[in-house]
């Protein structure tokens, strides 16, 4: 590809571009970027697009790959544990995002007026972003230990008699992560969240104030709407986060207990590098990137025109 | 910074002096309230560090360890069949490694998408867009199959390689470059110099804090990384920290509580020390990535 681009006519290579630049220095300037693009992301998607029509798994062998059509999705479509594993995403995602969402903007709000210690509390609520999920899960692992964990003395403390198992219980644990994962993604929202707010003119408000508009009534029709390209930014990224999510779930539950906090992520993993069976894996992969790129779309045409500058 | 001022002068015209200080206090008590729910998972992990396994889990709970187990992080760093240390040096060959070769591929290709013009540089760039929204799932199947192929499977090529050519860095520095005038270029080009002295010597330092925040966020995201090691390693001798930390767990599910918490903050300790020396930039970078 390359090859054929340096071959250009010569007259081609010369002749500069409004940047000034030739053709020849572009290419060159881009190449190495491009090379691993090529083998480690584009290649591989196209790839993991067609495995999905293939039926190769650990016994078929790389030799014995076949294309088998539509049949892996025909099976998921008949698959109760997949569908189960949807709903247990939607869940994830449906009740996570908007968790940490509102929290980001709460945390942002305050921290937009004067308030005590305000550049350490951005550093507390942001740290939980930057570490591990390891390193996280250990430490909800212990703080959530059914009879000894502080989570459950707390509660108890305060009266709650029968504390949840939370991680070990098959009711609890997806709500465990979703509460864990919001935890640790609050911080991030919040800063966002925190840039945008920051950005907002100060005029709009003074105009509002001698209008006689309250507090509250300028959150809903200065800060809200203004924020809106943040929000379906933020919701986007965090929902595409959620249908992702690995690190927790693989470390504190394996999906379990039994199948009670599988979601479609975990389910790819388990096909995919537990049962390698690679084809199915890349189906169940494919419906879920099908299932965000809509709602992405969805969420995208749903602010058009909402926000205030759009 | 001004924004805060204009807005506290504000407040404090509209309402009487002493209620605007209520209002104050309230809101910095309630906040920092919420904010223990952040901080104390960290230094109940730096308590319990110091602590013997089984006093992890005590009642009643000691916020001070008394005396202190230092003798864990001994253990962590020296013991096992596999230490810490060599974790440590794995994560930092693939993080290093991983920083420079995305800075350097990234601002190349950023600047050429951003400020060289050449045909199909367009239709180039949009086949990086379309693939900015693939869940990075969908890849570690076929390149799993071609790690494997390749014999790169089970070395730290297969985590290193994938981490210096990312979508997300061209596009970072191309949004940086967008932002430096083109006639910058333009006259140093008249003044003779060679397109790599326009690119390395006029535009890449007008960048620098788009670089820093590159380098930390590709530091974080791949000092991190637990699938991709799961995935690509079986060796023990080649597990990075977040991979090495699960060796506190044995196959029973068992825990080794203060060795465990002793290796978190090990983990934690060298991100800490990058986000705190470079938050500005970091943050900044965020807010920018993105959003426009």
């Amino acid at each position: 590809m390359s090859a054929a681009v340096l071959a250009a006519p010569v007259s081609r290579q010369a002749r500069r571009g409004p940047g000034g630049a030739s053709a020849r220095a572009g290419w060159l300037f881009i190449l190495p970027n491009l090379v691993g693009f090529l083998a480690f992301t584009l290649v591989p998607l196209v790839s993991g697009i067609g495995i999905s029509f293939t039926d190769w798994n650990v016994v078929s062998g790389l030799d014995g790959i076949r294309f088998v059509g539509l049949d892996n999705f025909a099976a998921l479509i008949r698959d109760t544990g997949f569908w189960q594993a949807v709903g247990r995403t939607v869940l994830y995602a449906g009740v996570g995002v908007p968790l940490t969402m509102t929290g980001g903007l709460i945390i942002a709000l305050c921290l937009n007026g004067p308030v005590f210690g305000r550049s350490a509390l951005r550093v507390i609520f942001f740290v939980p972003h930057i570490v591990s999920s390891i390193a996280i899960g250990f430490v909800w692992l212990l703080l959530l230990h059914p009879s000894s964990g502080l989570v459950n003395l707390a509660l108890q403390a305060i009266g709650v008699a029968d504390p949840p198992t939370w991680l070990v219980s098959q009711d609890w644990s997806l709500v465990s992560l979703i509460l864990i994962t919001s935890w640790a993604g609050m911080g991030f929202h919040a800063v966002i969240f925190l840039s945008a707010l920051q950005a907002l003119p100060e005029d709009l408000y003074e105009a509002a104030e001698l209008d006689g508009a309250g507090r509250w009534r300028q959150f809903t029709t200065i800060t809200w709407p203004s924020l809106m390209p943040t929000t379906t930014f933020l919701a986007i990224m965090s929902m595409i986060g959620h249908s992702q999510g690995f690190g927790l779930i693989a470390f504190l539950t394996q999906g379990g207990p039994g199948n009670s906090s599988t979601t479609l992520s975990y389910l790819m993993y388990q096909n995919g590098f537990q049962y390698y069976r690679f084809g199915y894996a890349a189906a169940i992969g494919m419906m879920s990137f099908v299932g965000v790129l809509l709602l992405s779309a969805f969420f995208w045409r749903f602010q058009r025109g909402r926000g205030l500058y759009s | 910074m001004t924004t805060v001022a204009v807005r506290q002068v504000r407040q404090v015209s509209r309402s009487r002096r002493p209620s605007a200080r209520a209002g104050y206090v309230v809101k910095s008590v309630l906040l920092w309230a919420f904010a223990m729910l952040f901080l104390l998972p960290f230094l109940w992990m730096l308590s319990s560090s110091l602590k013997r396994n089984l006093d992890v889990l005590a009642i009643p709970v000691r916020w001070i360890p008394s005396p202190a187990e230092w003798q864990n992080y001994v253990e962590v760093w020296t013991g096992g069949a596999v230490t810490m240390a060599v974790f440590f040096a794995n994560s930092l060959t693939v993080s290093l490694i991983g920083v420079v070769g995305d800075l350097t591929t990234s601002a190349m290709a950023g600047y050429a998408f951003a400020r060289l013009t050449f045909r199909g540089r367009d239709k180039v760039f949009l086949l990086y867009v379309a693939t900015a929204i693939v869940p990075m799932q969908l890849l570690l199947i076929p390149r799993f199959m071609f790690f494997q192929q390749l014999g790169l499977y089970n070395t730290l090529w297969a985590l290193i390689l994938p981490g210096i050519f990312t979508v997300f860095g061209t596009f970072l520095v191309r949004q940086a470059f967008l932002a430096v005038p083109a006639e910058l270029g333009e006259a140093a080009r008249i003044d003779g110099a060679g397109e790599w002295r326009v690119f390395s010597r006029v535009y890449l330092p007008q960048i620098r804090s788009t670089l820093a925040a590159l380098a930390i966020i590709s530091f974080v995201g791949s000092w991190n990384d637990y699938e991709g090691p799961l995935i690509m390693l079986s060796n023990q001798n080649l597990y990075t920290v977040p991979l090495g930390l699960t060796r506190f767990v044995d196959a029973d599910g068992g825990l080794s509580a203060g060795l465990a918490m002793a290796g978190s903050v090990s983990s934690v300790i060298p991100i800490l020390i990058v986000f705190l020396v470079f938050q500005r930039q970091f943050v900044a970078a965020l807010a920018s990535s993105g959003l426009k």
